[in-house]
């Protein structure tokens, strides 16, 4: 039995660990033998059986309501405190697994893949910053917490996608990932501010108090609550703010597995099921809207892309609005389950692309091939044969990300749609929820077999490059087979056998607290909603996943249309689905250009307009008063006063000079007649 | 005296941490040139930080009153007196003006080829000036070393400056000059209305007429907002930033600026807490603009330096968002980010200087893939970068963190708006970081090009384990400031209660004085 400090030192490990290795790697990892992978490695290892270890007392004490949390102070000015810390309950612990889980798998695939890489050790390094910052967003138990470590996964992603940094898309995509996921982190602070400013605290628990005791509510608790949202949808890639998630295939494909699949993109989910109890019911509006329109809308772009590592790149989009649905429907334990499945499917496939991808490097290569592109799907075809446990593991995932029974997807993604389809019966108006569920659930069926059918099957496009394509060595087959082994049903229902009922330790473990939001339904009643949903949701489901499977089988391995002929015939909707609706085109002329132009036009004011002529015309106006006082002081006071003033003397003494004539007689007289003058004077 | 401790230690250590530079200066004149001259200089810098380290040390941190005073008549006609003192709101700069002055002096050990010892000279001089206005206790001496910065900053500009170096330095000058000039007047006035004193201590007790405030406020406002510089009055900066050597950019970004927001909260806060208050909402409207203003202009900015120089702005701009909210989130805030701006700006600034030294061109346009060419200077590089966008776990986070909570508590909106800045900063400087350092190499400058020595990573290493260490430990710093904000808050708003003075007030009252200066007129 694992308790109180125990847990705290066990997360200080799973937490620090990674970080350990990041140091090392960072500053050692090219000294050390093998550029040091075995650091990182092994640290991941550890916090794998750490987190496994928690998971087993889990099992042990099957406890719905375990929670524990420590914290200790960060910034401390008296009358405002931060607290940093750690809340641990099942969904904690839960993610935990999952990230230690896809981390460490990742970790492994990468000894093959990455090998010979010429920032091999860095790699390994931002691995490891990854890992701690993905594992701080889910130990966080405050806002805070939860806000640095949000920051320091967009960084760690952004140094993976640019992993690759001389090539220009690369570098591009990085750049992309970041100041996206920045624009919905304006949201993301602007929400914590307004929570904390009015109930003065960050941590969740004394804000969930907080909100029931309505220190906040309605518009402002609203716009705090999508404020949160917003943040989720930045780093959970959700409408509008999606565009970066498929450029940042660029990176690495098990980073691609790991970050963009599994883990760091599901944390914009896990962040809105943590803050549920605070979202308003306009808010939680809001945020099904958005889920659920992202799930179709990404749907219907990953129908016509070619490249493999894309379509995965918008089923994660479109997988992760399904959540964001369900969250928005008041269902969020079937988003968590969804989240959970996800992760083991979804990397999986990831890492068969990767293992696709691989072979077709290795292929192209020998063959002094550089021009064709060994993401294109029109390249591939008939792989199953030379790539039987690539081939039959990605079957197994796709299964279970189309919903067919048996598997993993297919509980969770019921859950999901019964949670739409009840949430539709309450409130009629809102009928699209469960179209868009529903909808994308086809969509999703059919891209994904395109996806199995175009690469495994049918006939070598290439048949040269197809000569030399090999099954991937045993460090990347490895983590494929357990994660495939993962999809199966069993291990989400244990210790019930119903493969067609959620039912089992997830459902039991994971209760749904209630919402202390005024005017949100209680967690009872939507469970209610959902059980009476559940029959029909899946009898749908099956419908549509079905339809989606069936059209797939006959267009691209029975050619019974042509997909050709479809596409040209529906040319415009075929075009906007083939340039993702021309997203980046339009942000490009509408947002960026015009962002750039306003500073361009910032920038002349300040320099060339308000510098030049206001500031230095100040110097100019000071230059022309001098020239004028200067004139006036030399021209007029001193030229004409002061000058005039000698001049006058001068003239004077010049007049005055013909009177002194040197002659003795002259000066007689005057003195003579002076003389008489005065005389005459004194008489009068 | 109630409110002063006198100095205990058996030396005055803050006549000596002032003056040693200036004893260092006055040796190297009669020194014979040679290499010599920067080992004295560095000797003198390294000295004046370790002499400084016992105020650290003894510093009580429980109280608000101010320290170490060192009090001797000097011009007792006019009952001036030589008063220096240190609280929780100045000490900090003293560290940062001995850190960087080190930095200083490291930074110019190849960079300055020409007339080295009159270089030495001024920054010494400078140095002095400095921390002078960080401890002076009486206006009349706050103001003498307040004009002193401006000869040796003068001659770094002018003689050992870029280009344009002098079209700069007189910019630099003339801008400060009409800022201290009306400082000057106010200060005359202050001494009269204050009962004949220049006691900054004796001067804050007064209360001084509503109308009085205002135009006192205005008048050293125009002097510390200059300096900061606030908008619209900031163009000096890009050019006397980008124009100074390397060790000046690095005193201007580091110190200079801060100046003017220590005299807001040394001089303008306590004696003037009625205009403050008066002017509240405008001064917060007026940072936020600098804030967006400062930083879109920042964005299209072509040379590196005087894109540093811009995001100044930006920055400056938070700072006095932080002080003008009046709470202690805010106020804490700004002055840890005064701290952090003179840490990451300055190391911007060093990174930059170091690559100029090398191929001469700090155009943009020139650089590119330096991940490649240069690894271990890219390291110091992205790790400047991240703490400038605000990165949790380094510096500037906890100090925009703090400012943008106090701000939202002051005033919502503006607050929100602010933090379309903090996003405009990380578009600025990711776009940068993209251009120099990602990518392929860029051929034009690659020849010149060479990792960086041993002299220069120790310049740097200072800077990064100061960026990490407020990042994850800010109490470091802010437990020196508790007690001498809230006392300043106490002086602030003891008269009159914030919320009393609402928009209309504000108008009304700036009405009011508009007309009474017609009057006056």
């Amino acid at each position: 039995m694992i308790t109180g400090n125990i847990i705290t030192d066990f997360c200080l490990l799973i937490l620090f660990l990674p970080l350990l290795a990041f140091a090392i790697n960072i500053f050692f990892g090219k000294r050390l033998p093998r550029q040091g992978d075995w650091v990182s490695v092994g640290s991941v290892l550890i916090t794998l059986i750490l987190s496994l270890s928690l998971l087993m007392n889990m099992f042990m004490n099957w406890d719905a309501n375990f929670s524990y949390e420590a914290q200790f102070s960060w910034i401390d000015l008296g009358a405002f405190k931060v607290e940093l810390g750690f809340w641990v309950d099942n969904i904690t612990i839960v993610m935990l697994a999952v990230v230690a889980l896809i981390s460490s798998m990742t970790h492994i695939f990468s000894l093959e893949y990455m090998k010979g890489d010429i920032r091999y050790s860095r790699y390994y390094a931002y691995l490891g910053l990854f890992t701690f910052s993905m594992n701080g967003i889910v130990l966080a138990n405050n806002l805070v917490s939860l806000y640095i470590f949000w920051e320091l996964v967009g960084v760690s992603s952004y140094l993976l996608i640019a992993h690759w940094f001389e090539k220009h898309s690369a570098a591009d995509a990085g750049k992309k990932a970041f100041l996206t996921n920045r624009v919905g982190d304006i949201g993301f602070f602007i929400g914590i501010m307004l929570i904390f400013t009015a109930i003065g605290s960050f941590n969740f628990q004394d804000v969930f108090a907080g909100v029931s005791q309505g220190m906040i509510s309605g518009t402002l608790l609203t716009l705090a609550g999508v404020g949160l949202f917003m943040g989720a949808v930045g780093k959970s890639s959700q409408f509008p703010l999606h565009i970066w998630l498929p450029d940042a295939m660029e990176g690495p494909t098990p980073v691609s597995a790991l970050m963009h699949a599994a883990t760091m993109v599901a944390a914009g989910v896990y962040l809105t099921v943590r803050l549920f109890p605070l979202f308003s019911p306009e808010a939680l509006t809001i945020i099904a809207y958005v889920g659920g329109f992202t799930a179709l809308f990404a749907a219907t772009i990953a129908i016509t892309q070619n490249d493999i590592k894309k379509v995965l790149a918008y089923s994660t989009v479109s997988q992760l609005g399904y959540m964001i649905l369900a969250v928005g429907v008041g269902n969020y334990v079937a988003a968590l389950f969804h989240l959970l499945t996800h992760a083991m499917f979804k990397a999986c496939l990831f890492y068969g692309s990767g293992s696709v991808i691989h072979a077709m490097h290795h292929s192209l290569h020998e063959l002094h091939d550089h021009d064709t592109d060994p993401q294109d799907m029109r390249n591939m075809g008939g792989f199953k044969t030379k790539m039987p446990i690539t081939h039959w593991t990605m079957v197994i995932s796709t299964l279970a990300i189309s919903g067919v029974p048996l598997f993993s997807g297919f509980l969770s993604k019921d859950a999901i749609l019964a949670g739409s389809l009840a949430f539709a019966q309450h409130h009629p108006q809102h009928f699209l929820l469960p179209v868009f569920g529903f909808g994308a659930a086809a969509i999703t069926a059919f891209y994904m077999f395109r996806l199995i059918f175009m690469t495994f099957h049918g006939e070598p496009k290439l048949p040269k490059v197809f000569e030399g394509i090999h099954e991937s060595p045993k460090v990347m087959t490895f983590p494929l087979m357990l994660l495939a082994g993962l999809s199966f049903f069993i291990f989400y229902t244990l210790p019930y056998f119903n493969p067609i009922s959620d039912h089992g330790w997830f459902t039991e473990l994971i209760k749904a607290g209630d919402s202390v939001a005024p005017g949100n339904p209680t967690a009872h009643e939507i469970y209610d909603g959902v059980h009476h949903a559940h029959y029909p949701a899946m009898a749908l489901s099956l419908l549509v996943a079905g339809l989606g499977i069936g059209l797939s089988y006959l267009m691209y391995m029975k050619h019974k249309f042509s997909a050709e002929n479809w596409a040209r015939k529906m040319g415009f909707l075929y075009k906007l689905s083939l340039n993702k609706y021309f997203f980046d085109e339009n942000y490009n002329r509408f947002l960026y250009q015009p962002l750039l132009k306003l500073s361009r036009a910032v920038a002349y004011l300040d320099w060339d307009l308000y510098d030049k002529y206001f500031i230095n015309g100040f110097g100019r106006v000071t230059n022309l008063l001098s020239k004028i006082t200067g004139r006036i002081d030399y021209d007029g006071l001193d030229q004409i006063l002061v000058d005039g003033v000698g001049r006058s003397v001068r003239r004077l003494g010049k007049q005055l000079k013909q009177v002194q004539t040197g002659r003795l007689q002259n000066y007689m007289l005057f003195a003579l007649v002076g003389l008489i003058i005065i005389l005459v004077i004194q008489t009068i | 005296m109630e409110d002063i401790i006198i100095n205990n230690l058996d030396y005055p250590v803050l006549t000596v941490s002032t003056f040693l530079p200036l004893a260092g200066a006055l040796i190297i004149l009669f020194l014979k040139r040679g290499p010599f001259i920067k080992w004295f200089a560095l000797a003198t810098t390294v000295a004046t930080f370790i002499v400084s380290l016992p105020i650290y040390k003894h510093f009580d941190k429980t109280t608000y009153k101010m320290q170490f005073v060192e009090i001797h008549s000097w011009i007792p006609a006019w009952n001036i007196n030589y008063k220096v003192g240190v609280d929780g709101i100045s000490i900090l700069f003293i560290i940062l003006v001995t850190i960087l002055s080190i930095l200083c002096v490291s930074v110019s050990w190849k960079a300055i080829q020409i007339k080295t010892k009159e270089f030495y000279i001024s920054l010494l001089i400078m140095e002095t000036a400095m921390i002078g206005i960080f401890l002076s206790l009486n206006v009349f001496l706050f103001y003498l070393f307040w004009e002193l910065t401006l000869i040796p900053m003068f001659l770094l500009i002018g003689v050992w400056g870029g280009s344009q170096r002098i079209y700069a330095a007189v910019k630099f000058v003339l801008f400060m000059l009409a800022g201290s000039v009306l400082m000057l007047v106010g200060i005359i006035v202050l001494y009269y209305a204050g009962g004949k004193t220049f006691d900054i201590l004796e001067l804050a007790k007064v209360h001084y007429p509503t109308e009085l405030q205002l135009w006192l406020f205005l008048a050293f406002f125009a002097a510390f907002a200059v300096k900061m510089p606030m908008f619209p009055i900031h163009t000096w900066l890009p050019d006397a930033h980008t124009e100074a050597p390397t060790a000046g950019s690095v005193i201007l970004a580091g110190v200079l600026l801060k100046m003017g927001a220590y005299g807001f909260l040394r001089i303008s806060f306590p004696m003037f807490p009625h205009a403050v208050k008066v002017l509240f909402i405008p001064l917060l409207i007026l940072s936020v603009i600098a804030i967006i203003y400062g930083a879109y202009v920042t964005l299209m900015q072509k040379d590196m330096k005087r894109l540093i120089a811009y995001s100044s702005v930006s920055h400056m701009g938070f700072v006095t968002l932080g002080l003008f909210t009046l709470n202690q989130n805010g106020i804490e805030g700004g002055m840890l980010q005064m701290i952090n701006h003179g840490v990451i700006t300055g190391a911007l600034f060093l990174c930059i200087g170091m690559i100029y030294e090398r191929t001469h061109s700090r155009m943009i346009e020139d650089y590119g893939g330096l991940s490649k060419s240069v690894p271990v200077y890219i390291v110091f590089f992205t790790i400047f970068t991240l703490a400038a966008i605000g990165l949790p776990g380094m510096n500037a986070f906890v100090g925009e963190f703090l400012i943008i909570s106090g701000a939202f508590k002051a005033n919502m909106i503006i607050a929100a708006f602010s933090i379309l800045g903090v996003v405009l900063g990380v578009c600025y400087m990711v776009w940068l970081y993209y251009r120099i350092a990602l990518n392929e190499i860029n051929t034009t400058t690659q020849a010149s090009l060479f990792d960086l020595d041993s002299r220069e990573i120790a310049t740097l290493i200072p800077l990064v384990v100061l960026v990490l260490l407020i990042g994850l430990q800010p109490n470091i710093l802010l437990s020196y400031m508790h007690v001498s904000v809230e006392h300043l808050l106490e002086q602030v708003h003891n008269s009159v209660q914030l919320e009393s003075i609402n928009a209309y007030d504000t108008i009304n009252s700036i009405a009011g004085y508009i007309k009474a200066l017609f009057k006056w007129v």
